[in-house]
């Protein structure tokens, strides 16, 4: 009985905390999908997480804090576009420069504003996305299996968590049932053609970022006002780059990407647990050694993974009209 | 009553920088007519085109299109003014389908599924009329060249194109694929529609246009009825003086194999079969063609003669030492080292880094030589030497190793690549392409001194996807279909029809006098 | 790749347009002070001041510049073959921890041979560090940058485990080692100074400074004028044209990335056998990220990224002496900085060459006619 109340917490927990994860992802997926490497989700989701937090701390709002992340993330997503567009620059260098720069205008600011040492306030109840109940979930939570898969592991999220779910089949839709995810699945697989199809390059490319950059304000926002409560120093934490990994794991496809962040958030999840724990034989695994378990997974992930076979073609290629 | 042509252009000029590409254009393309535009590579077909469609701006003169003054500042403008482009290089997306590629850009519903419903209705209208046949809903990677390029056509039509403006159609087709493209487009006139149809090849224009113009440096020279011009007043138009090749072949003997090719399969990067029990003899002496449509495994021929690939089956033999196969594998800079040089088929691509100075550029391949490299460190004087002897006996113009190789026309490009591989006097010379988007004076001069290589002894396997520069150089001529060697034709027995069945696949059997490969 | 038609000679090209990218950098920075509600010019000088001021600060100012020496070249050494290391930080734990261990084994009997160990150690373990992902990105094509990433994580709780546990100072509460033994380390400049008679004031500037400028020399001599150089640059730019010119691809990555790891190991020489003399967890402080910064800044030039490394060090103790002075300040602004560099030098490198080809054309060639 202990293995199964076991197994429904690290599910509980997973869920949790792959909301960040999966919203990362998609918003990997859909640059990438339309020839942009963003190696910069790890930025974009700290500005975010830093713009909601500041924003809720404030106004005492999760709303605007969402709002508010989605739009500094937006703004950093069209940077990155126009040094990818129009600069034709190197994406990576792009992305890494976001990241930097994130990595130390958010504590500056954050200092500047809340004078609290580079974190923000902790947020109350009020201000965040706390956990909602499902309709009929108390009604439920005594029926045997369905009751402790209803109410106790699916019930019970933040709305961020459930949102991050449900973005999911959105955004598998849009890019394979609409004409817009056509255009955008070409975009970055042969820019040329799409340019020849009388269809601007450019424009597509810079939305496919104002789609990436809404992701990842809500992954970051769910990161500080929903998963935490309030923005600390470097929280994102690689996030971002297992986000990335992730979309490579899923070979840029949605629903191969929700499992792949799935699994890694699994494993953190499991890392949590782990920790403290005594085994037979080996005894505790020092908690440095569990928290390593999901960079190091990623890394057996992608050394299992070979490369580029499935990226798009013209991914992290700019686009230059006359070759 | 006179109908306004398809398409007119007056004194139409554009330039870049100080380069007049197109000076004072004047064109008629009547409603109904396949015109033809020929010349040589650079003599400005290519930016008289992109006006016409939309992808460059005059500087001046006047564009009109049935009657009307127009111009056009992008390609979707020309799209709705009826004109259409099918490129040299389709501009398909290859993981999607074939109806995914048709509506790109002309969706006209929010929601594909819809889209597709219209679009199929449509389709089968325009397959009934033009007697198309391509499936749908097949991904064009799986599609052959010239059903590709039929979708390009069937895309245009899609938009409504009334103009279709075909550039270099034929460079990727076999000789049969070439025939059914003149049956379509002989079709699409009937049925009222207008076809531009630009080539640099002669017997083409003959075989299937109405009028020709012929453009030289950017000029029109001749604009006639096809009826009443001929191929060779065609071609001296088309270059100007005539140029006349210096070098003939002499007689040459032939000896024990150079390099000797048994049984070889080897596998692609994509990891399918690219060769299949392929054999055959490269002798002293003799230029051996390799024919055959891009992609049939020409690629990987190259790469297993040069050390770039390892065979999976069979063995290849240098003066009878196994180079090449399942248990010996040599690597470039020793194969180079033992008298085999070579010309990569992309040379932006391979045979040069594009970014580095011409300088370097020289020494690429043969950097380990002791000439060039002692002790692990570079011997910067003799590079320096080496690049000016180069650019001296090729005459690389302009004279300046420091510039980047990229900033040199392809012609140059070429003919330092060309001096580098030759340098060494290397017994063998593996050839890719040797004349591919190098300017009409080089190619002479490349095909000159491939002849003088032959008539000196050496032993020269040429790849090329050009039939009438293989038919013009090589001793004997070898066709690739699908991995498989299709047969061996000597050049005094090879004619484009066969050369062109074999290209399609049609065994060596069916095929006079070609000896039988092994 | 090209950044137009028009050539620009040396001096416009490798001087000014990098100069007006950083200039663009620091402008921006400027606005960020302004928006924290101080005067941007008079922390301008006050930086100044705290960089060049006396001459304890000039020592500081080098003893960090040798840091971004090491992480420079790092970064610009793998970025000539073609690939973006940004595993400076794990590198140089692991690259600390090699120098500690050597320390440690052979401090007591051997001190002077220690610190040659020590010094071949820090390079060891960094290349070390880098050769998992070097060769799973040599063999099997997983991306370097995320990798790297990853190896920081995993570097760091490695440091973390080892300082709380088996390295731990016996009964220290810190996560750091014991002291390195007596005489274990590498001189300082002022003793150095004091040694010919010169009095300095006492700063952490050590022979690092040396060590990192050797480390420079042999760099560029390394890629200009060695054919393994050649080999690794033409990978680097285009790895087909490397095939073909009978270069083996993947050992040149994993050699490549090897040499950039083994740099940024050696940043431990500085902080550690030069100033701390013992290991700390955590000390690489974001420096192997700079690292990126100053070699775009010196346009991946050895002699750029001694520059550039300059004047990184110039910002570091400058800015700390700012934060020191402005309340609103931190030296979080200087990794704002970092990333604005990064950006506007490295990301967007010709957002100034089109209007410089520009002027140049019409006046320069204007005065040729």
């Amino acid at each position: 009985m202990e293995f199964i109340t076991d197994i429904l917490l690290l599910s509980d927990s997973t869920l949790r905390i792959s909301a960040p994860l999966i919203l990362a992802a998609l918003a990997g997926l859909c640059a990438e999908r339309a020839g942009i490497v963003d190696i910069g989700l790890e930025g974009k989701m700290l500005a975010a997480a830093f713009g909601a937090a500041s924003a809720a701390a404030v106004t005492g709002s999760p709303w605007i804090g969402l709002f508010a992340g989605i739009l500094v993330s937006v703004m950093l997503a069209l940077l990155h576009g126009y040094v990818s567009i129009h600069q034709r620059g190197n994406q990576i260098v792009s992305g890494m420069a976001i990241n930097i720069m994130v990595a130390g205008l958010a504590p500056t600011l954050a200092n500047a504003w809340f004078s609290l040492g580079g974190q923000t306030p902790l947020l109350d109840n009020g201000a965040r996305f706390t956990a909602i109940d499902l309709p009929f979930a108390e009604a439920l939570e005594d029926v045997p299996v369905v009751g402790a898969l209803y109410s106790d592991l699916l019930s019970g999220h933040s709305l961020m968590t459930y949102l991050a779910f449900a973005m999911v089949p959105v955004i598998a839709w849009i890019l394979y049932k609409t004409r817009f995810g056509l255009r955008l699945r070409a975009v970055g697989e042969n820019p040329e053609a799409v340019d020849t199809a009388g269809i601007s390059v450019t424009m597509l490319r810079y939305q496919a970022m104002v789609m990436a950059g809404v992701l990842c304000g809500m992954s970051g926002s769910a990161l500080s006002t929903a998963l935490g409560a309030g923005f600390i120093r470097d929280m994102s934490a690689g996030k971002g780059f297992l986000a990335l990994a992730a979309m490579i794991f899923g070979r840029w496809k949605p629903v191969p990407t929700l499992l792949a962040c799935l699994l890694f958030a699994f494993v953190d999840a499991l890392q949590g647990r782990l920790q403290g724990v005594s085994f037979p034989l080996i005894g505790e695994i020092p908690v440095q050694f569990t928290i390593m378990l999901p960079y190091v997974i990623t890394v057996v992930i992608l050394a299992g993974f070979a490369g580029k076979m499935d990226a798009p073609r013209a991914s992290g290629i700019p686009y230059e009209k006359d070759r | 009553m006179h109908v306004a042509p398809a398409i007119e252009t007056r004194d139409l000029c554009k330039r870049f920088g100080d380069v007049k590409a197109n000076d004072n254009v004047s064109l008629v393309v009547e409603q109904g007519s396949v015109h033809g535009i020929v010349g040589e590579n650079g003599a400005g077909k290519s930016t008289l085109l992109k006006m016409l469609f939309g992808f460059y701006q005059p500087n001046s003169g006047d564009l009109i299109v049935n009657g009307e003054h127009i111009s056009f500042s992008s390609p979707s403008e020309a799209m709705a003014a009826g004109i259409a482009m099918v490129h040299q290089h389709f501009m398909l997306v290859e993981p999607f389908t074939v109806l995914e590629n048709i509506i790109l850009g002309a969706e006209g519903q929010g929601l594909l599924k819809h889209a597709e419903i219209d679009a199929k209705a449509k389709l089968k209208g325009l397959e009934q009329q033009f007697g198309f046949d391509i499936p749908l809903d097949e991904p064009v990677s799986h599609l052959s060249v010239g059903q590709r390029q039929r979708v390009e056509i069937l895309k245009a039509l899609f938009r409504g194109a009334e103009t279709l403006i075909l550039d270099e159609p034929t460079a990727v087709l076999t000789p049969q694929e070439c025939d059914q493209l003149f049956e379509l487009v002989r079709l699409l006139k009937s049925r009222g529609k207008t076809i531009l149809f630009v080539t640099h090849k002669l017997h083409e224009i003959m075989a299937v246009t109405d009028t020709v113009t012929v453009i030289r440096a950017g000029k029109v020279i001749v604009r006639t009825d096809t009826s009443s011009t001929s191929p060779e007043a065609l071609a001296e138009a088309m270059v100007g003086s005539k140029i006349s090749r210096a070098v003939t072949r002499a007689d040459t003997s032939k000896g024990t194999p150079r390099i000797s090719v048994q049984n070889v399969s080897a596998v692609s990067d994509h990891g399918h079969r690219a060769l299949q029990n392929v054999s055959f003899d490269l002798f002293d002496g003799e230029v051996l063609g390799v024919a055959g449509v891009a992609g049939n495994g020409q690629t990987e021929l190259l790469e297993i003669l040069t050390g770039l690939r390892r065979v999976s089956e069979g063995s290849v033999s240098l003066t009878g030492n196994v180079i090449n196969s399942a248990n010996v594998y040599t690597d470039p800079i020793a194969l180079r080292r033992a008298g085999v040089a070579h010309v990569a088929e992309d040379r932006l691509k391979s045979g040069v880094v594009a970014s580095m100075s011409a300088r370097e550029n020289a020494i690429l391949g043969y950097q380990r030589d002791a000439d060039f490299s002692r002790n692990g460190l570079m011997r910067l004087a003799a590079i320096d030497q080496a690049a000016n002897d180069y650019f001296e006996s090729q005459d690389v113009r302009p004279r300046n190793p420091d510039l980047p190789i990229a900033s040199f026309s392809g012609g140059n490009q070429q003919k330092l690549v060309i001096a580098r591989e030759i340098a060494r006097s290397p017994q063998t010379l593996i050839i890719g392409q040797p004349t591919r988007g190098v300017d009409i004076g080089a190619v002479t001069k490349i095909h000159d001194q491939i002849t003088e290589l032959r008539n000196a002894g050496k032993a020269l396997l040429v790849v090329s996807a050009d039939l009438d520069e293989l038919m013009a150089i090589s001793d004997r001529i070898a066709v690739l279909c699908d991995g498989k060697l299709v047969g061996i034709v000597p050049i005094s027995e090879a004619d484009e029809r066969t050369i062109g069945l074999m290209m399609a696949g049609s065994p060596a059997a069916t095929v006079d006098n070609v000896e039988q490969s092994q | 790749m090209s950044g137009g038609p028009t050539k620009l000679p040396g001096i416009l090209e490798s001087v000014l347009i990098p100069f007006l990218n950083i200039l663009v950098a620091l402008f921006v920075s400027g606005l960020v002070v302004l928006a924290l509600g101080e005067d941007p010019f008079f922390a301008l000088g006050l930086l100044i001041e705290g960089a060049f001021g006396y001459q304890e600060a000039i020592g500081y100012t080098f003893y960090y510049a040798t840091n971004f020496i090491f992480t420079g070249l790092a970064v610009s050494v793998a970025f000539h073959a073609g690939h973006f290391n940004i595993g400076g930080e794990g590198q140089a734990m692991l690259g600390g921890l090699g120098l500690t261990l050597a320390v440690f084994w052979l401090g007591d009997t051997a001190p002077v041979l220690s610190v040659i160990v020590a010094i071949f150690g820090a390079a060891l373990f960094g290349a070390g560090w880098a050769f998992i992902p070097a060769w799973l990105q040599a063999y099997r094509g997983s991306h370097v940058v995320i990798t790297t990433i990853m190896f920081n994580f995993i570097a760091s709780a490695l440091l973390a485990y080892l300082l709380v546990g088996p390295l731990q100072r016996p009964g220290g509460q810190m996560p750091e080692s014991s002291d390195f033994p007596e005489g274990v380390g590498l001189m300082q400049f002022h003793e150095l100074m004091e040694a010919v008679g010169i009095n300095f004031e006492q700063s952490p500037l050590n022979l690092s400074f040396l060590i990192a400028l050797i480390a420079a020399a042999s760099v560029w001599f390394m890629l200009a004028r060695t054919r393994f150089g050649y080999e690794m640059r033409v990978t680097g730019q285009n790895s087909d044209a490397a095939r073909f010119a009978g270069v083996s691809v993947p050992r040149v990555t994993v050699i490549a990335l090897m040499m950039s790891g083994a740099l940024a190991g050696m940043m431990g020489l500085n902080e550690l056998l030069g100033e701390q003399l013992r290991l700390i967890g955590n000390f690489t402080l974001g420096y192997g990220f700079v690292g990126i910064a100053v070699a775009f800044m010196g346009r991946n030039h050895p002699l750029g990224i001694v520059l550039a490394a300059i004047l990184f060090g110039i910002l570091y103790q400058g800015g700390a002496e700012l934060a020191f002075e402005m309340p609103n300040i931190t030296r979080d602004l200087i990794v704002v900085i970092q990333g604005l560099v990064i950006l506007f030098a490295g990301g967007m490198p010709y957002l100034f060459r089109r209007p410089v080809a520009a002027l140049y054309s019409r006046f320069a060639l204007k005065g040729e006619r």
